[in-house]
């Protein structure tokens, strides 16, 4: 278990309990079920007061943490037959964006997602989830294939942003998440966005400019990262706390402002202590958005999207 | 007291006087040092008359040289909600705005017009950079959608001319939700097959370029503009390497393919007029500097 800064007293309490079973299991005479379960109780208490008003900050901490489920567990959860298509049919395979056929309760659909990965190895390889033009040209190819074949599209997001790299520069990281957010918009198939973790900026858009945006309770998406805002309006990266509360990225806040439909509960602790009721809750809240829209036209679905962002920011948080 | 100090100083200090001087008289040329005459660097749309570095120029000055005569119609933007976030950092947000509403004179920071360029009906639109560095928010958005709006309307082609440090953090998600909002407005334009014309010019970043300023039909820069996603400085805090020289400048983009032409501001206007008129098959136009179109228009906003 990775505990993050603000879970450093629950690490104490558990890391007691855990010692004191230790030893039990070492010495047979040893009865330490009373104290390990009043220790329990108390780090039950305290996660519960720590889950219980999360300032943004410690939100977009959550959201990043390493033990959350990221696109690659829900695929193999909850899809089943995944068929991986790779490449952008022009340049490279970008390994920080998961794409292919799947079937979700036996319909075909296709789905698209970053991925972090789970170690060194993987997050190297997988470039952090930071997606480069390529990742969107193959996400423009698959949603496009999706289209001719009337199969929707689920779009799993959680990015710290599209790479900002030199290569990517030179072959058009800009244009290539133009390109992917447009696609979103022509489609003529239901397109449903889930935030898992990190919404991160533009390279986040250009997955989640869908027909109905979710999110995971403790995820967060904005326009810059806490860290880049504060060092841009604060001339201070360490005011992170305070550009994160301005910026409103908590799904709380981004529903209250019209621009996600659902939010989908955690369990206590966060999807890093619940891996698994967070994928079926995730499972479950596809089915539903998916039900929802399966039987729409093509027209109403393009024509419903764009009003759907053409109307976004029409409302704001109440004063 | 003598006739020197009575008369003669008097008359010398009303020649001299420095508060009869406007301050903004001479302006430096930030890349060759130059020092320009304010009236002979406007009359040359705000290009170093020296070493041909295109400064910034505002929406306004940018119309008047654009449109024949100098004349053009302002396109009404809808409103936007003033700061739905209530976003605070050093400074409220309101606060910020009213500054650069100050300064600028401009409402925000972009402007649309209609009017007609050699005798070319088009809607332009402009960012303006010097309004909180063009930054994208809901009413760029609004302005986008509005311009979009009035080219179908009209059904005359459209020419933007961005200019954004990119998304306006101050309006958080919003601001974001103006990159897929802007992209609707592309797409109205080509349904209905009209020509979309992207000038890009000195800054184009971030969340500006990930969206409808890359997705013209035709993409034209301004000479050496800065055109990016992630600016060079974030890029090299990420890889930890130098640059190559030029990276990033329009020269650059055209040598890897990211636009069509790069073409100096004079020559701009006959650049966009050929372009737009074979894209609308129309006849060949008369160069030059056209004088208002006839009959005037009866809401014209005089240059």
């Amino acid at each position: 278990m990775n505990y993050l800064e603000f879970e450093k007293p629950l690490a104490e309490i558990e890391g007691k309990a855990e010692e004191l079973r230790a030893m039990a299991r070492g010495n047979a005479a040893m009865d330490v079920t009373k104290e390990a379960e009043a220790l329990d109780r108390k780090a039950e208490t305290l996660l519960r007061d720590l889950y219980k008003d999360l300032t943004p900050w410690r939100k977009c901490q959550i959201a990043r943490h390493p033990d959350r489920p990221h696109c690659r567990d829900y695929i193999e959860a909850l899809f089943s037959e995944f068929t991986p298509l790779a490449g952008d049919r022009n340049f490279a395979e970008d390994h920080a964006v998961m794409g292919g056929l799947a079937r979700f309760n036996d319909t075909p659909v296709m789905v698209i997602g970053h991925e972090k990965g789970h170690d060194t190895k993987t997050r190297i390889e997988r470039n952090f989830g930071m997606a480069r033009p390529e990742g969107y040209r193959k996400a423009i190819r698959l949603m496009d294939m999706a289209d001719r074949f009337r199969l929707p599209v689920v779009t799993l997001v959680d990015t710290p942003g599209a790479y900002p790299g030199k290569g990517a520069e030179e072959r058009g990281q800009a244009e290539a998440i133009a390109r992917s957010t447009q696609k979103c918009l022509e489609i003529g198939v239901p397109l449903i966005s889930i935030i898992i973790g990190e919404g991160g900026s533009g390279g986040a858009v250009a997955f989640a400019t869908a027909n109905r945006i979710a999110m995971l309770e403790h995820s967060v998406y904005s326009v810059i990262s806490p860290e880049g805002c504060a060092s841009i309006l604060w001339k201070d990266a360490e005011k992170m706390r305070e550009a994160a509360e301005a910026l409103r990225l908590t799904a709380q806040d981004l529903q209250k402002l019209g621009v996600i439909d659902r939010i989908i509960k955690e369990p206590l602790g966060g999807a890093q202590r619940g891996r698994k009721e967070t994928i079926e809750a995730v499972g479950k809240a596809l089915e539903v958005m998916l039900k929802d829209l399966s039987s729409r036209k093509p027209e109403t679905l393009v024509k419903d999207r764009r009003q759907k962002f053409l109307d976004m920011g029409s409302k704001g948080l109440a004063a | 007291m003598n006739w020197i100090s009575n008369y003669v100083r008097p008359k010398i200090n009303s020649l001299f006087s420095r508060r009869e001087v406007p301050e903004n008289l001479w302006t430096k040329c930030p890349e060759c040092g130059t020092m320009l005459f304010h009236r002979e660097l406007a009359d040359n749309l705000n290009v170093c008359t020296s070493c041909d570095h295109h400064m910034a120029i505002s929406p306004r000055e940018r119309f008047r040289a654009l449109f024949d005569g100098g004349i053009f119609t302002e396109v009404k933007v809808p409103d936007a909600l003033v700061d739905p976030l209530h976003f605070r950092d050093q400074k409220k947000y309101p606060e910020r705005l009213k500054a650069a509403q100050k300064a600028t004179g401009e409402k925000d920071a972009m402007l649309v017009a209609e009017g007609e360029m050699q005798r070319t009906p088009i809607v332009a639109v402009a960012q303006d950079f010097s309004f909180m560095a063009g930054s994208m928010g809901m009413y760029v958005g609004n302005a986008m959608i509005a311009a979009a709006q009035r080219a179908v309307a009209l059904k005359r082609p459209l020419v933007l001319f961005s200019a954004a440090g990119g998304a306006r953090m101050q309006e958080g998600i919003l601001s974001l939700m103006q990159m897929p909002r802007t992209t609707v407005a592309v797409q109205m334009l080509k349904e209905a097959r009209l020509p979309y014309v992207v000038v890009l010019t000195h800054p184009t970043t971030g969340g500006v370029t990930a969206s409808y300023a890359m997705l013209g039909d035709v993409q034209i820069a301004e000479p050496n503009a800065l055109i990016c996603f992630a600016g060079p400085r974030v890029i090299e805090q990420t890889i930890r390497e130098k640059l190559p020289e030029g990276f990033q400048r329009a020269e650059y983009l055209l040598d890897h393919g990211m636009l069509d032409r790069v073409a100096h501001r004079k020559k701009m206007k006959d650049e966009l007029v050929t372009i737009l008129r074979m894209l609308t098959g129309q006849s060949p136009a008369i160069k030059g500097d056209l004088p208002p179109p006839d009959p005037e228009p009866a809401a014209v906003v005089p240059a």
